[in-house]
């Protein structure tokens, strides 16, 4: 890769919301391999909430909002999998009897990527100079495994990761239960597949799982904090950029260009 | 029609999470079926390029069935067979009624048929006194316990060895065992005889073929060779959709049927059938009928948003490795059809409103679609059909269902797409949310609609500064 690498960001709602230190982790990741970040400022939410509720017409104004925002980019990072989903594999078919909009789903979808996509597959760099102490694991989220094809980046990304031991859990490909509003209305079902998820968490020994979307990790997070599990959920983001450690301070400031 | 309990997903559900001896079958079935599946799949040298094949052949038939169903319906009329189209469960059961009656049949052995159950037969021919005898040993046992399949391949999976063990020396008055090869020992013995006594045998039908003209069946057991050749009459029914063109086609189906539902290169017993005993042949029955069910598929067929579904040739490689099934079983589902595929049948047979459960209750983890053979999209017809539950459908006949859910997601597009107004709806929610009981990071009691979460989680806070906020200084 060579040139000058830049990169807009694309936020997930719950990370903007709940998780905003793993949205720093991400641009401490970026701005450490030189990519220049910009923020575009008027995103909200890709419309995945409504659009796997069933309501196309409410998800077709948040993809229309989302497509105008990130219309005058160039490459897009997103720190999930699911969002990425949504933007690069839905949205076509939101649009399938508009082709106009079609046209301009396509085009922002091509240049969408997933964080370890981007970095792994764009970039070419699988050691981003993060260092964490832990007994780490992975689970891998169902719209970036199945949906996006991801599987082998963020394990390569971890398994550079200085001073990591890295476990792979039994059945890290089998859903934690969390489906959006599946979690919230149909609970007990959801735990029961989560309880799973759990169970092999632990019988990892793992002290640390790690995942590429926030949502997955917020239900695992969820279980471990009331059954005060010491184990930890950490996004990739957050161990890439080695937050804690002696590394350089990943916020580093260098100058950036504004979001057109 | 047989049992639609599709309203009751819920607490069926509940009670099947309660009950452990369940959880322990589904969760050692799955282990080792899934595993055993996705090993062979491995072992094909071009798997995905014989499901892709296998996809194209299937699309290909579907949308030339009424040639297909003509040319395979003259094949078996030349050999002396009788054919009936029949448009819903009751007429299929009425031709089935009849041509037991004319031929005065008293005792019926069926082989396993996932439409015979659709159509509710075996009811049927109980209530006009000719004794049904299921003989697929799982069919078998749900059969003496007096309860639909809970899994379109394994029938009584749902069952311990145990339960097997009590049921069988209460009903075939044997001694307790939970020897699998002494039950399957009695099974066996009590099924001989009514081989031998039936007057007529029952089957479905796996796949058609139209080049040749035939209808083939595919057991482990043997079972369906014995009940299609033993008695002096055999009725196949077979949903509508269930048909290759070309000889080659059939053949790769088969293989991707057997190795989806059992992880098998073939079955041990497939028996291609076309009509009555021929001249020149020892063994088969004096007659033979092929009901071929429409039963709502045609409807399916129509609508191109679903008529990917109708590919399905019921190898159900996706229960197998469905979180949910793995958790709830197959009778929650309350339909014939269960797990992923009937989550996207079952609404279209029995109505989307009534089988709402069914597409909300899923977790559209993709799992089925990478299972299926033939990968058909299942999450992306879930989808689908909840969005007919959100805005209702005409055409489907389907009602709006959740008109507060509605209202939410509207008050939601109408701040996506205000950037400032959507900052201030996080910032007034961050702010509200004090209010809620638990620790300074994480809530522990949610309201309703989202308690259903909290009862066995907490949730982190919305965080005061969010991302946005923080952005002007990372800049």
């Amino acid at each position: 890769m060579s040139g000058r690498k830049e990169a807009a960001l694309f936020v997930p709602c719950i990370i903007d919301g709940m998780y905003p230190e793993v949205g720093e982790a991400m641009v401490g990741v970026l701005r450490r391999l030189g990519v220049h970040l910009c923020c575009p400022a008027g995103q909200t939410c890709c419309g995945q909430p409504a659009f796997k509720a069933g309501y196309r017409k409410e998800a077709v104004v948040a993809a229309r909002h989302f497509i105008r925002t990130f219309e005058g980019t160039g490459t897009v990072v997103c720190p999930s999998g699911s969002c990425v989903a949504m933007v690069r594999q839905r949205y076509p078919e939101l649009f399938r009897d508009d082709p106009g909009w079609m046209e301009k789903a396509r085009a922002v979808g091509g240049r969408v990527f997933e964080l370890t996509e981007y970095l792994v597959d764009v970039l070419g760099i699988e050691d981003v100079g993060a260092r964490y102490r832990g007994k780490v694991t992975y689970h891998d989220s169902c719209d970036l495994l199945r949906g996006l094809g991801v599987r082998e980046q963020p394990r390569k990304l971890i398994g550079r990761v200085r001073d990591v031991e890295f476990v792979e859990m039994k059945d890290s490909e089998r859903c934690c239960g969390f489906g959006g509003g599946f979690s919230f209305r149909y609970g007990d079902i959801s735990t029961a597949i989560l309880e799973d998820k759990v169970r092999n968490i632990l019988d990892s020994g793992a002290d640390t799982v790690v995942g590429c979307d926030m949502g997955c990790l917020m239900n695992i997070q969820g279980i471990l904090s009331r059954a005060r599990h010491p184990v930890r959920t950490m996004h990739i983001a957050q161990l890439l950029a080695g937050s804690g450690d002696a590394l350089p301070s990943p916020a580093r400031r260098v100058p950036q260009p504004p979001c057109r | 029609m047989t049992r639609i309990r599709t309203e009751l997903f819920r607490q069926e559900a509940g009670k099947a999470l309660k009950n452990r001896h369940l959880q322990e079958a589904l969760s050692d079935f799955q282990e080792r079926i899934s595993k055993a599946t996705a090993t062979a799949f491995s072992s094909l040298p071009d798997a995905e390029g014989l499901r892709l094949e296998a996809r194209r052949a299937r699309m290909r038939a579907i949308e030339n069935l009424d040639v297909l169903l003509e040319r395979l319906a003259d094949k078996i009329l030349a050999r002396g067979g009788r054919v009936f189209f029949a448009r819903d469960a009751r007429e299929a059961v009425e031709y089935c009624l009849e041509t037991a009656r004319r031929l005065g049949v008293k005792k019926v052995v069926k082989g396993k048929s996932m439409v015979a159950e659709e159509i509710g037969l075996n009811e049927a021919l109980q209530e006009a006194d000719i004794q049904v005898c299921e003989t697929d040993v799982g069919e078998f046992i749900v059969q003496l316990a007096g309860e639909p399949p809970s899994h379109i391949i394994a029938p009584a999976v749902h069952k311990t060895k145990m339960e097997v063990g009590r049921l069988f020396s209460e009903k075939l008055g044997i001694p307790y065992t939970d020897d699998p090869v002494a039950l399957t020992r009695a099974a066996r013995d009590a099924l001989r005889q009514r081989f031998l006594e039936a007057d007529m045998g029952i089957s479905g039908c796996n796949l058609a073929c139209a080049e040749t003209g035939h209808i083939t069946t595919v057991s482990n057991e043997g079972n369906i060779r014995m009940a299609s050749t033993l008695p002096r009459v055999h009725i196949a029914i077979m949903g509508m959709e269930r048909i290759a063109a070309r000889l080659a086609d059939h053949d790769v189906l088969l293989r991707l049927l057997c190795m989806g539902a059992a992880g098998q290169r073939l079955a041990g017993y497939v028996s291609y059938l076309g009509g009555p005993r021929q001249p020149d042949q020892e063994d088969g029955p004096d007659e033979f009928h092929l009901v071929v069910l429409d039963n709502g598929r045609s409807r399916i067929l129509a609508d191109e948003d679903f008529r990917e579904i109708l590919c399905c040739i019921r190898c159900a490689a996706c229960l197998n490795v469905c979180p949910v099934y793995g958790k709830i079983g197959g009778h929650a589902y309350g339909h014939v059809y269960c797990g992923p595929v009937g989550s996207v049948l079952a609404p279209l047979f029995v109505g989307v409103n009534r089988a709402k459960d069914l597409c909300l209750g899923e977790t559209l983890c993709g799992a089925c679609r990478d299972a299926c053979p033939l990968h058909i999209d299942l999450p992306g017809m879930l989808l689908r059909l909840r969005s007919k539950l959100a805005d209702g459908d005409d055409g489907w006949g389907v009602k709006r269902e959740r008109p507060a859910e509605k209202l939410f997601f509207m008050l939601w597009a109408g701040l996506v797409r205000s950037p400032g107004l959507y900052a201030l709806a996080l910032s007034a929610a961050a702010f509200l949310q004090r209010l809620l009981p638990g620790a300074k990071d994480t809530i522990t009691r949610l309201p309703y609609p989202f308690h259903e979460w909290t009862q066995s989680r907490d949730i982190k806070r919305l965080d005061g500064r969010a991302f946005r906020k923080r952005w002007k200084e990372l800049r």
